[in-house]
């Protein structure tokens, strides 16, 4: 009788476990394998600490595909999973403490979390903590991307030129202000003030996006699906073309020198604001608008919805995030080129919105974190790669036409709830 | 009180006349039918007064104010809302959703309050998903609230979208062919929501239908028109009477 208590708790247990729970066993493990990593790693006879789950090990080297499986299983397998299920009843009592906070302390408290634990396992190596960041670019990007794909059911190619805009609007501010550079002279402002001017660069540089943005909107009001992806199109290339000739940006070659302000926190930061805007924006009876012009645009108009209105404030908002993840991509490599934002990221970029799912914010993050991650770690396969991800989208598009989880709101409140009966709480 | 005078109205397609010097006035609280074969012009006539189309010639007055010529939504949010003969709504939005939308120009929170999610902008929701609950226990559909709309059936489809349309706080309400494709029992309850919503709202109505029992029984006044223009104007025992209308429908006598 008290086995099979027993066994019922430990089963029921797993789907107990708050977020703050998850949370809390994450961060435990990346703690871990900060303090111990290196000589575990050495025990199960690895190199050195697999920087991204093992992935990257695996195809550069088979044979020691169990050895990393090991490792990962000891590093973060198991301390989650033991400390997850442990820590079921302190976690609700917990959770449902900070639940009783006002719902925007309470959110504070989990990001503060989330980026204790991107942070502590960012710091095992430099590799790491530029796939994050990249990853967290991916992210606004893709979501950016989703508002006019997914919710607005346009087909938008231009986002890559939206992205362009974004970080040559950035990246000249912040080189023109405070860099000496052969290109545009001496710093004008001292750059101990760069850091605090920076996001003065990116919110310049989305509103340029957002400027751009309207080359494409506008037409929306009278075309639609196909013929307004070709405009989207087209655009993209004026971009393109227009950064390849403006010798001011230094045409082909590319700016570079970008001051190093896009460090964890900051991309961290933006993206946050990015999906909290964008998830307010969606989920708003303003934001439905989107879905009402998608589905039918005749009966939107006719229940009172401005769909003029409606398009460009669509563009206009995700052009400016698009802009933003911009600027930070140009601060976090250092380095810009027009041939970056071509038909390449475009394939890139929709390959994670509809992977992920359309219309959905959880379906962008997963979409965009899956995609990149898996492109790391494929990397050693090189040519393949370029395979190994279109197949896999296409059986996607097959079994899951709309994307892995589409039409799915995100509902912060649910999440955040603690997952216990009340009758156990304190 | 008039509320809605058509006067003089004209609309081309092309070089087809679709609708011919048409009149209407409508008064607060009024039930009126349009009837007439297919191809008459009724939907037409619908598209006219709601902004799809701008009439060729002749004038609209809504509460003494010109409407023809503004925007679709401009001329919903003053007061015209209709339902579509083919039911035309959003069909990934649920059905709590589709009535909220319908609030959309009445909304005062902004972009602002939609991007930063302020406290205006909840209190607002919360009002507007109020009212929206309320409109759909008076039309029986409470309990499919989040239900979306593609898997519910016809009949409950009709339903939501009598629900948005109402939520849009109209005067005047256009129904086009509310009862197609419903069975009798679907439609003697369709024909009570109607009443209820009039005597509710203190509605006018507009109303084109097929089937002659519901026109009959709804209407104060109906028209009738054939090729465009309106050949008939009565109580519904006048227009059951009237020859000219007898022919639109049957044909001559003589032709049999």
């Amino acid at each position: 009788m008290a086995s099979t208590t027993t066994f019922r708790t430990f089963r029921a247990g797993w789907s107990r476990v708050p977020l703050i729970g998850w949370l809390f066993g994450a961060l435990l493990a990346v703690t871990l394998e900060r303090l111990v990593g290196g000589p575990l790693a050495l025990a199960v006879g690895l190199p050195k600490i697999p920087a991204l789950f093992g992935l990257d090990i695996m195809l550069k080297k088979p044979l020691l595909i169990p050895n990393a499986v090991l490792y990962v299983l000891l590093v973060y397998g198991l301390p989650m999973g033991i400390a997850t299920r442990a820590g079921i009843a302190p976690a609700n009592r917990l959770a449902a403490r900070l639940f009783r906070l006002p719902i925007v302390v309470t959110t504070v408290v989990y990001i503060g979390f989330l980026y204790a634990i991107f942070h502590v396992w960012a710091e095992v190596n430099d590799y790491r903590a530029l796939v994050l960041k990249l990853t967290l670019i991916a992210i606004m990007f893709t979501l950016s991307l989703n508002v006019i794909n997914g919710y607005m059911g346009e087909f938008s190619c231009s986002h890559p030129g939206f992205m362009a805009l974004g970080a040559y609007c950035a990246s000249v501010f912040s080189l023109g202000l405070f860099v000496d550079t052969r290109f545009f002279g001496t710093a004008l402002l001292p750059p101990a003030l760069g850091p605090f001017l920076f996001p003065v660069a990116l919110v310049l540089g989305g509103l340029l996006a957002a400027a751009g943005a309207l080359i494409v909107a506008v037409p929306s009001f009278r075309t639609r699906g196909d013929y307004l992806a070709i405009i989207s199109l087209a655009f993209l290339f004026i971009v393109k073309s227009l950064i390849e000739n403006l010798e001011y940006v230094r045409g082909p070659r590319g700016l570079s020198g970008q001051p190093d302000w896009a460090n964890l926190p900051t991309v961290f930061l933006w993206t946050v604001a990015c999906i909290w805007s964008i998830n307010n924006f969606v989920r708003s009876t303003i934001g439905k608008a989107l879905n009402a012009v998608r589905d039918n645009e005749l009966a939107a108009s006719a229940m009172t919805v401005n769909t003029r209105r409606t398009k460009i404030v669509a563009f206009l908002f995700s052009a400016f995030w698009a802009g933003i993840a911009g600027g930070l991509f140009a601060h976090v490599l250092r380095y810009v080129n027009p041939s970056t934002f071509g038909i390449q990221n475009l394939a890139e970029v929709l390959a994670m919105v509809y992977f992920g799912g359309l219309n959905s914010v959880y379906g962008s993050i997963v979409g965009a974190v899956s995609i990149s991650l898996l492109g790391e770690a494929l990397r050693p396969l090189e040519i393949f790669k370029w395979i190994i991800i279109p197949l896999l989208l296409i059986l996607v598009m097959i079994f899951r036409p709309t994307g892995l989880i589409a039409f799915k709101d995100l509902d912060v409140t649910s999440l955040l709830r603690p997952k216990q009966n009340p009758g156990g709480e304190v | 009180m008039t509320i809605l005078r058509v006067h003089n109205m004209s609309h081309d397609f092309g070089g087809l006349r679709a609708v011919q010097d048409y009149d209407l006035e409508i008064e607060i609280g009024q039930i009126r039918g349009l009837i007439g074969p297919n191809g008459a012009g009724k939907t037409t006539i619908f598209n006219l007064l709601t902004g799809i189309y701008t009439p060729t010639k002749g004038e609209i007055l809504l509460d003494g104010k010109r409407i023809n010529g503004l925007p679709v939504h401009q001329i919903a949010s003053m007061g015209i809302s209709r339902t579509f003969q083919n039911l035309l709504l959003w069909r990934h939005m649920t059905v709590l959703e589709h009535v909220k939308m319908a609030h959309y120009s009445r909304i005062r929170y902004g972009l602002i309050g939609a991007f930063l999610g302020t406290t205006k902008r909840h209190k607002e929701e919360a009002e507007i998903e109020e009212k929206a609950r309320k409109l759909l226990e008076m039309m029986g559909i409470r309990h499919l609230s989040d239900q979306v709309v593609l898997n519910l059936p016809y009949g409950a489809q009709r339903r939501v979208e009598m629900a948005r349309a109402l939520a849009t706080k109209p005067k005047l309400l256009l129904l086009d062919e509310p009862t197609a494709g419903m069975n009798p029992e679907e439609l003697v309850q369709i024909m009570e929501i109607i009443r209820r919503a009039h005597h509710e709202f203190g509605l006018a109505i507009l109303l084109i239908e097929h089937r002659l029992k519901v026109v009959m029984e709804l209407c104060e006044r109906i028209q009738t028109l054939n090729f465009g223009e309106v050949i008939a104007e009565g109580t519904p025992e006048e227009i059951q009477n009237d020859p000219k209308v007898i022919d639109a429908y049957l044909g001559k006598e003589s032709v049999i």
